[in-house]
């Protein structure tokens, strides 16, 4: 296969082709004008629809018979249910049994569950994966086993290839904790309800063929509908579409170490001191545990100043549910809820708002709501000197994370990443990321337990910070006082061949992952 | 070499270092699931060469690091035959130098000690009068909780020989802890190491003394002369009068309550007497309780002892990490006492051990008035200081600087408090 190499914007060799398609470089933040219409699927005609609505077949397997499934196909589902998804291991149980080869698989986002179906990336079921890759699938794609390249996409990114047709989705399969026969479909109801289903929402609308999959079916209509059935060609009721108690294990405790919780609190005065938390903002609310006791301390400061906080944008869990109704927040913007409390809030709650990738992350919209968010907090595995940031390698070159909405959020008007400055002995502010996720343009602060880094380019930052006691250092400064402690890391060993793609969300390419020939434990 | 003599008596556990074992398979370090920044070493005589094996979580960052400090150390200690095995977690070199000393001297016999650059940055002393108000309890053998340990703020950090290390790791904890003085900063806290009861905490003292330390502790000193007996020992490795390690003993018996004010006035180095108290409870036969009634009489022995002796009373730790409203309290009660500072085993516990000894609102006005009647005394050049038509007596006045110059380090006055009380 031809591969050409060329350096994009950001220093980085990328090829001009992934599995035979022409992709463009990363030329900068902002600087990929795209042309042409957005991707539209085919006129369907109701003739060929069931007039009393009812488009129930008997089993996933005639559905996706139905679908028209042959090899090389694109198959997207959605990780609503997380840990405990049952739905994409069971679509592919169905098309192993029917001999079908060479598929894309598009999800969402996968987890630890889906290493069930690293026996069909084997037996060339599955040729390859588009999205992100966690834990045992992002192992077996950096060791170079995967057929063809995967290619890894924010949350926002999925949304704009699938809407700008860099991706054409042939059968999407849609799970779902309650829908009716029609195909209307929520998240908030059933036994498997996970909270809203944003991420199915750009396959709903673009996909070739779309099947719905609930162990809940209500007779019409099933309210409220996220899911329209009017973009469903099919529905089927299986035993069971998730592990309920899976479905919620995205939920993190309050973190209790002593080291996160020094950061947690670093972070929450620098946003204090420096005026981005102020009556009327809005923040970026994560899930992990030092984003959960950040989000305690943001508590604790809005109360002890009596002010709150517009809206802030979930990952939803019991803590913000508590600052809603406490009232110290007006309103969440969900993009995915980690628990029961947050399923409960987004059904009961009219100010417990569902959103989706379209209005909250799509770069190639009209707008989105990451860039009127006043602070995110994310994560990182690796921070380079030029505040570059990595997120789904470690160190040692393997991928194990997906990106899922940390490029979009990047656009906040503060990006602050809190850090600690090595795990273990691997340093996390390192001279060059081992593969860049996010630009150091977009990335503002740097939190870790020995100092705090701030972007050259936000003096009105480091302005706000002089004479107080928050103790701001250089990058370099931290970067030497990590490699003094850990000593100089040696670099990954890496062979040519490119194993995945990093798209960035205007779907140009960032940066590649190549397989590793060096780990060995 | 190492700058002690042999053993004098056993200690139950404790290796004789002059006692070496060449048959053995000799161990060093922890292993097993959810260990980090720690290792496994595990040496082996065999008759051929050597065969180094290094299995580490961060091979690939760090693997051929790991494989040249083990290949360099057997070159040191001259091990030419065996097969050494590393079970890395995450080790810090200070870790991974400590756990192989440790086999590689039990397998020599070598008083040879292999060490890493010292960090110049901890090489500083400590005023005899500094803040003592939190000092961070950390467990010999415990390589990562000392990684992070000056990151929080406390007073003083103590890299603990006694009670929290099992007696069969005792021996290579020594090591461990003295490459921790060397090699991790503790940003500015006062370095401390408590060794073990005498005499073996003698021992310990070859390990610790040269290097960066601040202060010893004393456990369960029940008498004047031990004092007496770490100080000679101190100034005997030290090769001269010990002037600058500082002691503090620990009261931990009725014996010890008893004799207090002597072990206060023991040595000159004493700076400070602290009290434990799970092992004074159990002394006298009670149990310990969260108000402390049982522990009263010792703890205000402890506390007059050390004012008396012109030292800094301190108090023994609290050990519920969770019931951070008890420790509020038990901390207050401490201070009320006279106490000017307790041990914590947490790093949650030192902010509100701060808190809790932080001068309070009314004591910081009163000590602002009476800083200002000073001052004002003084500029008038009057021998006596007067406020509200009372004499104030000098340890008073004293006393209200040192309010004051703790509540400005605690941001909770401005320099201009005082302008404003003269107005």
């Amino acid at each position: 296969m031809k591969n050409n190499l060329v350096r994009n914007a950001a220093g980085r060799m990328v090829p001009t082709h992934i599995n035979g398609k022409s992709v463009v470089p990363y030329m900068g933040v902002g600087k990929f004008r795209p042309s042409g219409n957005r991707h539209a699927p085919r006129i369907t005609t109701n003739a060929d629809f069931p007039a009393d609505g009812n488009k129930q077949v008997l089993s996933l397997k005639e559905a996706l018979v139905k679908c028209g499934l042959k090899d090389g196909m694109t198959i997207s589902t959605h990780h609503h249910f997380r840990e405990g998804d049952l739905v994409a291991n069971m679509v592919f149980d169905c098309v192993h049994e029917m001999g079908v080869k060479n598929l894309c698989w598009f999800p969402s986002a996968s987890f630890s569950c889906h290493a069930y179906l690293l026996k069909y990336l084997d037996d060339g079921t599955i040729s390859h994966i588009e999205g992100s890759m966690n834990g045992p699938l992002g192992r077996y794609c950096s060791e170079g086993k995967m057929k063809k390249t995967a290619v890894l996409r924010s949350h926002g990114g999925r949304f704009q290839a699938i809407q700008d047709g860099d991706v054409s989705i042939d059968i999407a399969v849609i799970g779902a904790g309650c829908a009716d026969a029609f195909g209307n479909a929520n998240g908030v109801h059933g036994a498997s309800a996970s909270g809203l289903l944003g991420f199915a929402l750009a396959d709903s609308q673009y996909a070739d063929k779309v099947i719905m999959v609930t162990d809940h079916m209500v007779p019409f209509p099933c309210i409220p509908w996220q899911i329209q059935g009017n973009c469903v060609d099919y529905t089927v009721v299986v035993d069971k579409v998730g592990i309920p108690e899976k479905i919620v294990s995205g939920t993190t405790a309050v973190t209790r170490s002593p080291d996160r919780l020094l950061i947690a609190d670093l972070t929450a005065r620098f946003c204090e001191v420096t005026g981005i938390i102020h009556d009327g903002f809005s923040f970026q609310a994560g899930a992990g545990g030092t984003a959960l006791s950040i989000g305690n301390y943001f508590g604790d400061i809005m109360r002890r100043r009596g002010i709150r906080a517009r809206f802030a944008r979930g990952g939803s869990n019991k803590f913000l549910v508590q600052m809603l109704e406490e009232g110290l927040v007006e309103y969440i913007l969900d993009g995915q809820t980690f628990d029961l409390e947050g399923v409960r809030s987004i059904r009961d709650n009219p100010r417990h708002v569902m959103t989706s990738p379209f209005t909250s992350y799509n770069y190639h919209g009209k707008g989105n709501f990451a860039s009127m968010v006043d602070v995110a907090i994310l994560g990182a595995t690796e921070v380079d000197l030029d505040f570059n940031a990595n997120v789904v390698t470690h160190s040692d070159g393997i991928l194990l994370h997906g990106i899922g909405g940390w490029q979009n959020c990047l656009f906040a008007k503060n990006v602050i990443l809190p850090v600690p400055l090595f795990r273990d002995r691997i340093p996390v502010v390192i001279d060059e990321v081992t593969t860049l996720c996010g630009p150091g343009e977009l990335i503002d602060v740097i939190v870790t337990e020995r100092g705090i880094a701030i972007n050259p380019l936000r003096q009105d930052l480091i302005e706000k910070t002089k004479g107080t006691d928050l103790p701001v250092k250089t990058l370099i400064q931290l970067k030497e006082e990590a490699e003094a402690i850990c000593g100089k890391p040696q670099k990954p060993k890496f062979s040519d061949k490119i194993v995945a793609a990093i798209k960035w969300v205007d779907g140009t390419v960032i940066d590649v992952v190549r397989q590793v020939t060096s780990d060995k434990e | 070499m190492a700058a002690f003599g042999p053993l004098q008596e056993s200690y139950s556990g404790l290796v004789n270092f002059f006692e070496y074992d060449m048959t053995r398979t000799l161990t060093a370090g922890t292993k097993g699931e959810g260990v980090k920044s720690d290792c496994f070493v595990t040496l082996e005589i065999s008759d051929e060469g050597i065969d180094v094996a290094i299995k580490s979580k961060v091979n690939t960052l760090y693997g051929d690091a790991i494989d040249s400090l083990a290949r360099e150390m057997l070159d040191f200690y001259g091990i030419r035959k065996g097969r050494l095995a590393v079970d890395d977690h995450g080790a810090l070199p200070f870790t991974l130098a400590a756990r192989l000393e440790a086999v590689m001297r039990k397998q020599t016999g070598s008083a040879q000690e292999y060490f890493l650059p010292v960090l110049p940055q901890n090489q500083y002393t400590t005023q005899r009068d500094r803040e003592r108000v939190s000092r961070l309890y950390l467990p010999g053998n415990n390589p990562k909780l000392m990684i992070n340990a000056g990151i929080y703020g406390c007073h003083g950090i103590i890299l603990d020989l006694e009670d929290s290390v099992a007696p069969d790791k005792k021996y290579e904890a020594r090591f461990l802890v003295r490459n921790a003085l060397r090699s991790v900063d503790f940003y500015g806290a006062e370095r401390m190491v408590r060794i073990n009861q005498l005499p073996a905490g003698l021992e310990d003292l070859g390990f610790v003394v040269p290097q960066p330390v601040n202060l010893i502790l004393i456990p369960k000193c029940e008498n004047a002369g031990q004092v007496r007996q770490v100080d000679a020992a101190i100034s005997e490795i030290l090769g001269h009068t010990n002037d600058n390690i500082h002691l503090m003993p620990i009261i931990e018996s009725a014996a010890g309550v008893m004799n207090a004010f002597d072990i206060a006035k023991a040595s000159g180095q004493v700076v400070a007497l602290a009290i434990g108290l799970e092992d004074y409870t159990a002394d006298i036969g009670v149990q310990r309780t969260v108000a402390g009634n049982e522990s009263f009489f010792a703890r205000s022995m402890v506390v007059n002892a050390a004012r008396a002796a012109g030292i800094q009373p301190i108090d023994s730790v609290f050990s519920d990490i969770d019931d951070t409203d008890a420790l509020l309290q038990s901390a207050g009660a401490s201070k009320s006492l006279g106490f000017c500072g307790m041990g914590c085993i947490h790093p949650r516990q030192i902010n509100f051990i701060h808190k809790a000894f932080m001068p309070d609102e009314a004591e910081i006005d009163k000590a602002s008035r009476i800083v200002a009647a000073f001052e004002k005394a003084e500029k008038e050049g009057l021998g006596v200081v007067a406020l509200d038509s009372k004499m104030i007596d000098p340890p008073v006045v004293k006393r209200a600087l040192q309010v004051m110059e703790k509540a400005r380090k605690a941001g909770m006055v401005t320099k201009d408090r005082r302008d404003t009380n003269e107005k």
